[in-house]
């Protein structure tokens, strides 16, 4: 076997076995081997190829095709038809503090994770043994291991009673603030606590994509900064964070995604609420997206569902937006560092 | 400014492989003094043991002294962030930051240790190391643009200005020209002889014309075969060397019959 | 080495000691503020690292002190069938039958594709599509779960009608959380296939298709192996979209085209939401009031030794075969 050999590149294997190397044969030949088996084997991968796109647009064609009677169904006509659908509400005016209580629910879990998450990333690359490193990463890794329903059993029965002492405290001592606004629940099933249960969840996604770019910081740079007299962390901030920056936003992007479209953790945690409310100290206030599809979908009649799968169409919209942005700087940077 | 370095019976290694052994050497203060060798022969380690960047690969490791005036760099109560702060290095590939401009590419030592510092007193300095360096009328009008649009000639003297600008007392230099263009040497090369009036130099090279030219001192190294170690074989005056080496390996080397 | 010392004059002198003193104090460190800095920064690295161990231990560890409570072979080979109330019997036999089935059925649809997509990217892909292909599967792999499973239930409600639950919607929902998993890992692994043993099989005239079957896919099986398991690994513990799409039973189904499953992740959640059960105590009937709780710590308990399973058969596949592969 061939062990030397490095990874092959990006690049595809080469077009066809008859090479140019002879002049006469070729032609012939190159159409020959595109026969048959040959090609049908071509056409099946490409195909496989399109039907992820086709996939894709499916999910969107879909969610729009079953949404479309809540689309075009007045707010009256839901709120007839629709059991829990708010008196005198449309569905923009519905839909709205699910997504409120979804990008608020995540934004907080991203603001508690992306700290620990860069944190570990640079323990793992830069402070940790090296033998221990791959070691270290591999036991985050578990962390994306656990089933989120696992998650949800642990942050709704084992949680509560350690955090609601500090979430009082928090009231108490920072209750000023409209974020920590009390009295604090004393069941604990409010947002905060979903959020740290979230970023549980995407610590290691973040921490993964973080490390790998943390990783490839050139050691020139690293050299320079150490050989002008910097301590460890001044070199990590003059020569690894400046480089890494681009790659930390898009693993928090990453992050986020998961985030918002998490739904036991959410659904096994969260008091629900439809309110446009700050205080995630106090229960009954948000409710995600997700996690308000997965309470009502087991029980809904054919508008009701239509209604949910219409929200879901506005979570998919989301999370593909920020996908993408995630996945384009990702790949912008992926050429940037090829030009070097 | 400038220090007197004195190495004795210094072995460097890597894990427990044994990379350059048992090397002695005086580098004068305010002097020039380049190291030559075939590859491999540890002469780019050996000067990374000089400001205590060699340790920075994880398992790399010394033994014996590297005294600047009497005081060994290795010592308990030495910090090896304080050595790198006083013994500059400028490296083989030039390496400005990417994300910085040239102002604050020539201030990124100093702001690690005076953050305060006035903003006349910073443009003066910015000014004066890059004098130092030759570079100031190429780039005074676009201080402000990433110093990665420079040529590589203009980004390695960029380096320099970035080391002398801490003000050193040694500056040490790995093959600062080997990626560089013949006019980008030159350049490199005059800026080294007007260094020498206030910095003690060290300069490892692959080229001996080069080490004839710029040099004070020089010293030779050695390998004697794959997996053994390096070795000093002979250190003096450049002149000497060149002319009447006094031994047999030094001789081959510069007149070019192996390495 | 004294031979190679120079003249007296430069060697001998001793050093002056007042320019030791000076060097010696340059030496002795950076200020006390930045090494202090230095210093706290490494802590906080420590300590972030420390703190994401917490809730892996926490979780790791009461989920084996609660799920041994009920964790026995009883548990795991009977149903929920005519278990009610505080009762203490009942166990997930019909749930884990549902979830191997669901994520089966997920792998047969999604093990192709995302192995012939792979092929087609690493073998033929160049030009707009495959760029399209690459973004695409990324973008994919960050649709949420339960957006999945409000596509499969769309898609076989537009076929079947609404109201449809099954098994095989189920593994419909799975295989689109899963395809672009399977594709990202296999890709990864064929590229790894040297270039040199498909010009090696080339040259010997094999067609090209011949050539991926048998040399590039024989090569990295080991490496396809392991991803697949780690995509199911990563399927199997999916809750929201089982939850709405394949519904809750309490009976054995072993047909995915036929009805309602229960599957292990929904069991979880099923036995949490029914919560504790109201215990008089003039029966003379064995009533617990937190069966349910403990038959969900139980279950989740199964659930993460199959995922831990799962990933540890995949890394030791990995380990077994591939000396003789790659590297």
């Amino acid at each position: 076997m061939t062990t030397t050999a490095p990874p092959t590149t990006p690049g595809p294997a080469p077009g066809g076995p008859s090479g140019a190397s002879r002049p006469g044969a070729p032609r012939r030949r190159a159409r020959n081997t595109d026969r048959g088996v040959n090609r049908a084997f071509r056409w099946t991968a490409t195909g496989a190829g399109g039907l992820i796109l086709a996939v894709l647009a499916a999910v969107a064609i879909f969610l729009v095709l079953r949404a479309w009677p809540a689309l075009t169904a007045g707010g009256d006509v839901l709120g007839e038809e629709v059991s829990w659908f708010p008196e005198g509400a449309s569905l923009l005016s519905f839909v709205g503090p699910l997504v409120f209580g979804t990008l608020l629910a995540a934004a907080l879990s991203l603001l508690l994770a992306t700290p620990v998450a860069m944190g570990i990333a640079l323990f793992i690359s830069h402070y940790a043994p090296r033998r221990l490193a791959s070691t270290l990463g591999y036991v985050v890794d578990l962390l994306a291991a656990i089933p989120s329903v696992v998650y949800g059993l642990w942050g709704s029965l084992v949680l509560p009673p350690i955090v609601v002492p500090v979430w009082s405290w928090l009231a108490d001592t920072l209750g000023w603030f409209p974020l920590f606004a009390g009295p604090a629940s004393p069941t604990g099933r409010v947002l905060l606590t979903v959020a740290l249960v979230l970023a549980v969840m995407i610590l290691p996604i973040i921490t993964a994509v973080s490390r790998e770019v943390f990783l490839q910081t050139p050691k020139l740079h690293e050299e320079a900064a150490l050989a002008l007299g910097a301590t460890r962390w001044e070199m990590i901030r003059t020569a690894v964070i400046p480089f890494g920056r681009s790659g930390v936003i898009s693993a928090a992007m990453l992050g986020l995604g998961r985030a918002l479209g998490e739904t036991m953790a959410v659904l096994m945690i969260l008091s629900p609420g439809l309110l446009y409310s700050f205080k995630i100290l106090q229960a009954g206030q948000q409710q995600t997206i997700a996690a308000n599809i997965a309470a009502d979908f087991p029980e809904a009649n054919p508008l009701g569902v239509s209604t949910l799968i219409a929200t879901g169409l506005a979570l998919f919209v989301i999370t593909l937006l920020v996908n993408m942005g995630a996945r384009a700087i990702v790949a912008r940077r992926k050429d940037f560092s090829g030009a070097n | 400014m400038a220090q007197r370095i004195d190495v004795k019976d210094l072995n460097i290694y890597y894990g427990d492989f044994l990379a350059v052994q048992d090397v002695g050497m005086t580098i004068d203060p305010k002097s020039v003094t380049a190291f030559i060798g075939p590859s491999g022969c540890g002469k780019s380690t050996f000067l990374r043991t000089l400001n205590r960047m060699h340790e920075v690969i994880p398992g790399a490791r010394v033994e014996g002294t590297v005294a600047m005036e009497g005081v060994d760099l290795y010592g308990d109560d030495v910090d090896p962030v304080a050595v790198r702060r006083q013994v500059g290095m400028v490296f083989q590939r030039p390496n400005p930051f990417p994300t910085m401009s040239i102002k604050e590419n020539v201030l990124a030592g100093v702001k690690l240790n005076n953050k305060r510092i006035s903003k006349s007193d910073a443009e003066d300095l910015v000014e004066s190391s890059l004098r130092g360096a030759n570079l100031w009328n190429e780039v005074k009008d676009r201080l402000d643009r990433p110093g990665s649009g420079l040529s590589g000639g203009q980004q390695q003297r960029l380096c320099i200005a970035r080391a002398i600008a801490v003000k050193p007392q040694v500056l040490l230099m790995d093959e600062p020209c080997s990626a560089l263009d013949p006019i980008s040497t030159l350049a490199i090369e005059d800026l080294i002889a007007e260094l020498k009036d206030e910095y003690t130099i060290v300069i490892v090279t692959h080229n001996m014309q080069q080490a004839a030219r710029v040099s004070d001192r020089t010293a030779f190294f050695n390998i004697a075969g794959t997996g053994k170690p390096g070795r000093l074989i002979e250190m003096d005056d450049t002149a000497t060397m060149f002319s009447s080496p006094s031994q047999q390996a030094t001789e081959d080397y510069i007149s070019g019959r192996f390495g | 080495m004294s031979a190679l010392s120079t003249s007296p004059a430069r060697g001998a002198s001793a050093p002056d000691p007042e320019r030791t003193a000076s060097v010696r104090a340059l030496l002795r460190g950076a200020d006390a503020g930045r090494r202090r800095k230095d210093r706290t920064m490494t802590v906080l690295m420590w300590s972030a690292f420390g703190l994401a161990m917490v809730p892996l231990v926490s979780v790791a560890w009461t989920v084996v002190v609660h799920g041994m409570e009920r964790f026995n072979v009883y548990f795991l080979t009977h149903s929920m069938r005519g278990v009610f109330g505080g009762m203490d019997a009942g166990g997930i036999y019909h749930a884990i039958l549902g979830t191997l089935l669901i994520t089966l059925g997920a792998a047969v649809i999604s093990v192709p594709i995302g192995l012939l997509a792979a092929i087609y990217l690493v073998e033929y892909g160049r030009g707009p599509l495959a760029r399209a292909v690459t973004f695409f599967v990324d973008v994919m792999t960050g649709i949420p779960s339960i957006v999945a499973g409000l596509f499969a239930y769309a898609l076989f409600a537009v076929i079947f009608g609404p109201g449809v639950r099954m098994g095989i919607v189920g593994s419909v929902a799975l295989s689109v959380l899963m395809i672009p998993v399977v594709v990202r890992s296999c890709e990864e692994m064929l590229r790894l296939v040297p270039n040199e043993l498909r010009e090696a099989a080339y040259a010997l005239g094999v067609p090209k298709w011949l050539t991926v079957v048998r040399v590039v896919l024989r090569t990295s099986i080991a490496g396809i192996t392991t991803g697949v398991m780690l995509a199911v690994a990563r399927v199997i513990g999916e809750t929201a979209p089982l939850l709405i799409t394949v519904g809750v039973v309490d009976s054995i189904n072993g047909n995915l085209f036929e009805g309602r499953m229960m599957t292990l992740p929904v069991y979880v959640y099923r036995q949490y939401s029914q919560g504790l059960v109201p215990c008089s105590n003039v029966t003379d009937v064995v009533c617990i009031p937190d069966i349910n709780y403990d038959r969900a710590w139980a279950a989740a308990l199964t659930l993460i030794l199959i995922v831990m399973l799962l990933n540890l058969v995949g890394r030791l596949v990995t380990r077994w075969f591939a000396p003789k592969t790659l590297r």
